[in-house]
């Protein structure tokens, strides 16, 4: 039972500690009860002077009913986030080997960088001429990525990497549309272990979605690809390195299959850091690719964004590049905000967002990449390669590899084959790691395995860390096997929360705080 | 490299272990003719200082808004954004976070998401907002295909009121994906006859309060009209400070409202990251996109917070999803929920009476200037005045005298015949001193 602020009314209700408190609370672990049950309507944390003489000219239509935000002061607002975040779990608290979000370490040179005046503090319409340094900033950013990739352009305005699939499928479409086969042209072929923003992106746009099944050995394969090929192909969508960790080899073939059909190779970038400055993704025939800047180049996840999802195009696509983008006149930088300024043979398809794009995440991913160096982005690909098999090598013999136990690349792939009989399952192994003090892995992605569990390392993990991880996992591993399945059925036991009741949050959903009923007005 | 923590003793130490004797070998897929033998043609390694000195100088090359007379808006706003704000922000537990799949170690995530949702349908007056969009004009496009499916037709009316920009990104997505819209010709006076667009095979009609041009919209009869005819009203806003003093769409009939987050808690960012903040009624929630986050129970009973209702989204239910939409804007709706916490029902209030005051103030100062007209009849801390020369040259020469003056209508509307049209906004970083100088400044241009 909880009181009106959200703490446990009498002590042995705060958990299952064997000696309860009367707070509930244990501790530096601290209960904290919504904004709503300690904030006050009348309490601000800001000091602001009433305007004199006010006399609005808003046509009557001011608000007359109250709007239900409370304040809090200043301390109580530092109190209350402060205890907040201590219940979460970052890249800065352990090892968060979530697979394909590509949890690295997040280098607070960046933050520092992406706060300069001169790009927090820059309005994006100020006259071009007061922004110079931050369309350098684009333009720098773009020859990087361009470089990296080897493609022709790079369309930077893409929110995330989602918003850049879309992109890359509009310029498609838009290329489609400019050789009159518009009508004629609308499946895309989506492998089953896509991320599930691919079909999304795909149908969005009006095309049908044709999957391509998976393989036994985790690939693609060119004849299962080719089958599928017709007039009516406008692109496929695949991700390389692929969801299941592996590179796919017959890439090359696929894109010149896919090339001779007359049809467009969309990649997902979405682990495009296995291969930087390792290979160029513009050398294996693609057309299109977003990069996901907070993935490969580190920008923070932030609880889930904000992201930064710019898209390289090859020379067949450049053309249909979205606005805005920079470009050089004269000596110095422009922005191309309308289709019509684009010139010569452009043919922009229009417009992904409102202004230019994450520049903030742009700084960051710059600051980066230069902190890097070229030789350091294919050490980091090297090493978050080489840490993903230390994995695989340290766990082969206890868990199951579902396509053998061959390379992979930054992410290795596991089943649920070695929990049969045990009555332990992928989702109670993640909570047991919760337990040991661990971020799990990505779990049930990709679609293609049978309970899968994905774990990505990256390369921020010291093998130390890594021999411990592995230790980890090998002792879990083993009590599964020994038919110590409380340890895994009932975790976690120790985390801010037990396990969380989702059937319930969904059948009633509850999306807001609302004030309780009146206690008169519960009585009748 | 200083964020890579593997020695070449440990490299060596951990091939041996794999069984292989180069790092190479574990990308043998890789076809071998295309494997990179040397590092790509860009700069090598360089150290915090020499990254610093070279961004810090395309930093200098850009004028800040803190540094001058300030103005320009038109969809993004500079305000006061106090120092707690972006210090919560950057503690590791949250910034270092992912998207919370594991519920168990992401309540503090989670617990945010839910007050940030309770703050934004508060502000809007509806029933149920999401977890954020990346920003106003992504979330309005979604906007607007959301209310293709609630009414199962596909025509949208856009408002010349709407920003260009915003109606760019919706008929781009129009477009492709072969929906119909109409857009009404820009309306800088607030007098279009948007209702006689208003029929049965009309999806959702788009409009923003305060309008790009400044104008306070009175949405009531927009959206009788639009339900007479089984249509939906998608109510924008790009400033969300003015909800803090203006009736809520809500309260005025909407069916959808989306807008632009940025205000609070969110620097300038040369256009972003921003956050969308978007907002309907319960009988909607099956089609919305986006993250939601709601209340449950753990295993002991005690309250909790997870992501719900991901059947609608992408991971599960692939191309028949809502929307494609993954990542989103956590740090950002944290930013703005902590700045909105800071304020509360009082200093939001207050602050939005503060930046409609100064507007007032200022277009009564720029009326008195020969060659201003002051256009707007209402408006909350953004109007449009009429200039006896270009905008943009203006505009050009004001920044030369180090005053930002705003928007030239044409930037947005090109060839549109607005060429003398200028947007200023005012907010509470805006001085009297501010003031003085951009009518001094005109005064020697005009």
């Amino acid at each position: 039972m909880l009181n009106r602020q959200g703490r446990p009314s009498s002590a042995g209700q705060a958990g299952t500690a064997e000696h309860p408190t009367f707070t509930g609370n244990k501790a530096l672990a601290q209960i904290e009860p919504l904004l709503f049950e300690i904030g006050r309507y009348d309490t601000t944390g800001v000091d602001l002077d009433e305007p004199e003489d006010f006399k609005p000219r808003l046509g009557g239509l001011e608000r007359k009913e109250p709007i239900g935000l409370p304040g809090l002061s200043e301390p109580e607002t530092m109190r209350h986030y402060v205890r907040l975040s201590q219940q979460n779990y970052g890249i800065d608290t352990g090892l968060f080997p979530l697979g394909s979000c590509t949890m690295k370490h997040n280098a607070r040179l960046n933050e520092r960088m992406a706060r300069l005046p001169g790009f927090s503090d820059v309005h994006p319409l100020q006259p071009v001429s007061t922004v110079q340094g931050a369309l350098e900033l684009m333009n720098e950013l773009g020859r990087y990525l361009v470089t990296l990739t080897n493609m022709t352009a790079v369309a930077l305005s893409p929110k995330a990497g989602a918003h850049g699939e879309l992109c890359g499928m509009m310029a498609i479409k838009a290329a489609i549309e400019a050789k009159g086969e518009g009508a004629t042209r609308n499946v895309v072929l989506v492998p089953d272990s896509a991320h599930g923003t691919n079909p999304a992106t795909a149908a969005l746009i009006g095309f049908k979605v044709k999957p391509v099944p998976a393989r036994e050995d985790g690939w693609v394969h060119v004849e299962d690809v080719k089958e599928r090929l017709g007039p009516d192909v406008a692109a496929i969508m695949l991700t390389n390195p692929n969801t299941c960790g592996l590179f796919e080899p017959q890439v090359a073939e696929i894109a010149k299959a896919i090339h001779d059909a007359g049809a467009y190779f969309y990649c997902d970038g979405a682990n495009f850091n296995a291969i930087v400055g390792k290979a160029k993704p513009g050398d294996l025939g693609v057309d299109a690719m977003h990069i996901n800047l907070h993935k490969t180049f580190s920008t923070p996840h932030g609880g889930g964004g904000p992201g930064s999802g710019p898209v390289v195009l090859s020379a067949r696509l450049a053309p249909f590049a979205p606005v805005p983008f920079v470009r050089m006149k004269d000596g110095s930088f422009e922005l191309v905000e309308q289709n019509n300024e684009a010139g010569g043979t452009a043919a922009p398809f229009g417009r992904m967002t409102a202004f230019h794009g994450q520049m903030g995440m742009y700084v960051r991913a710059l600051s980066y990449m230069l902190s890097h160096g070229s030789d350091g982005m294919k050490q980091a690909s090297e090493d978050a390669v080489l840490n993903a098999n230390y994995i695989r090598a340290g766990l082969a013999d206890l868990m199951s590899l579902p396509f053998g136990n061959k390379p992979c690349m930054h992410e290795v792939l596991f089943d649920d084959a070695w929990l049969k009989d045990t009555g332990v399952t992928t989702l109670d192994v993640a909570k047991a790691m919760i337990d040991e003090g661990y971020h799990p892995m990505t779990m049930y992605f990709p679609l293609v395995v049978h309970g899968a569990m994905l774990i990505e390392p990256t390369e921020s993990e010291s093998k130390a860390s890594l021999d411990l991880f592995i230790a980890m996992l090998r002792d879990l591993a083993m009590s599964a096997k020994n038919g110590d399945t409380e340890r895994f059925t009932g975790a976690p036991y120790h985390a801010p929360r037990r396990r969380l009741d989702e059937t319930r949050a969904a059948r009633t959903p509850v999306l807001k705080w609302t004030p309780s009923a009146p206690v008169a007005e519960a009585a009748e | 490299m200083r964020y890579l923590p593997l020695s070449d003793t440990d490299r060596s130490e951990m091939l041996a272990r794999i069984g292989v004797n180069h790092v190479d070998e574990l990308f043998a897929d890789v076809p071998k003719n295309l494997l990179l033998k040397e590092p790509v043609d860009l700069p090598r390694r360089k150290g915090e200082l020499d990254v610093e000195r070279i961004l810090s100088r395309m930093s200098a090359k850009n004028i800040p808004a803190s540094s001058v007379p300030f103005f320009v808006g038109a969809g993004a706003y500079k305000h006061y954004v106090p120092a707690t704000v972006d210090h919560l922000i950057q503690r590791s537990e949250f910034l270092t976070s992912y998207t919370p799949y594991q519920p168990e170690i992401a309540q503090g995530t989670l617990q945010y998401l839910f007050e940030f949702q309770t703050q934004v349908a508060a502000l809007t007056g509806m029933e149920v907002a999401n977890a954020s969009m990346y920003d106003g004009s992504t979330g309005t496009g979604e906007a607007v295909l959301m209310a293709h499916r609630v009414t199962k037709r596909r025509k949208a009316v856009l408002s010349g009121g709407l920003h260009p920009h915003y109606a760019d990104v919706v008929r781009t997505l129009s477009e492709m994906s072969s929906d119909d819209v109409v857009t009404m010709a820009p309306d800088v006076g607030a007098s279009e006859d948007i209702l006689s667009q208003i029929d049965d095979s009309v999806s959702c009609v788009v409009v923003q309060s305060p309008d790009v041009f400044g104008n306070v919209r009175d949405l009531k009869p927009i959206a009788d009209k639009a339900h007479q005819h089984g249509a939906l009203l998608i109510a924008v806003f790009t400033e969300v400070v003015s909800l803090g003093l203006l009736k809520s769409p809500g309260s005025q009939g909407a069916d959808i409202v989306v807008g632009e987050g940025q205000s609070i808690g969110n620097a300038l960012n040369f256009g972003g990251p921003y956050v969308g903040l978007f907002a309907t009624q319960s009988r909607f929630l099956r089609q919305m996109p986006g993250r939601l986050c709601g209340e449950t129970v753990d295993a002991d009973g005690n309250r909790g917070f997870v992501l719900t209702l991901s059947t609608r989204e992408q991971h599960i239910r692939r191309d028949k999803a809502t929307s494609n939409i993954c990542t989103n804007s956590g740090l950002c709706s944290l930013a703005f929920t902590i700045h909105m916490t800071l304020l509360g029902e009082a200093g939001l209030s207050r602050l939005a009476r503060i930046n409609h005051a100064n507007a007032v103030k200022l277009a009564d100062q720029l009326a008195s200037v020969k060659g201003v007209e002051v256009l707007n009849a209402t408006f909350f801390n953004e109007f449009t005045v009429k200039l006896s020369k270009p905008a943009a040259d203006v505009v050009e020469r004001l920044a030369e005298k180090g005053v930002l003056a705003g928007v030239p209508v044409s930037r947005l509307l090109p060839g549109a015949g607005h060429d003398n049209l200028l947007l200023v906004a005012s907010t509470e970083v805006n001085t009297d001193d501010d003031r003085a100088a951009l009518v001094a400044a005109l005064n020697e241009v005009l």
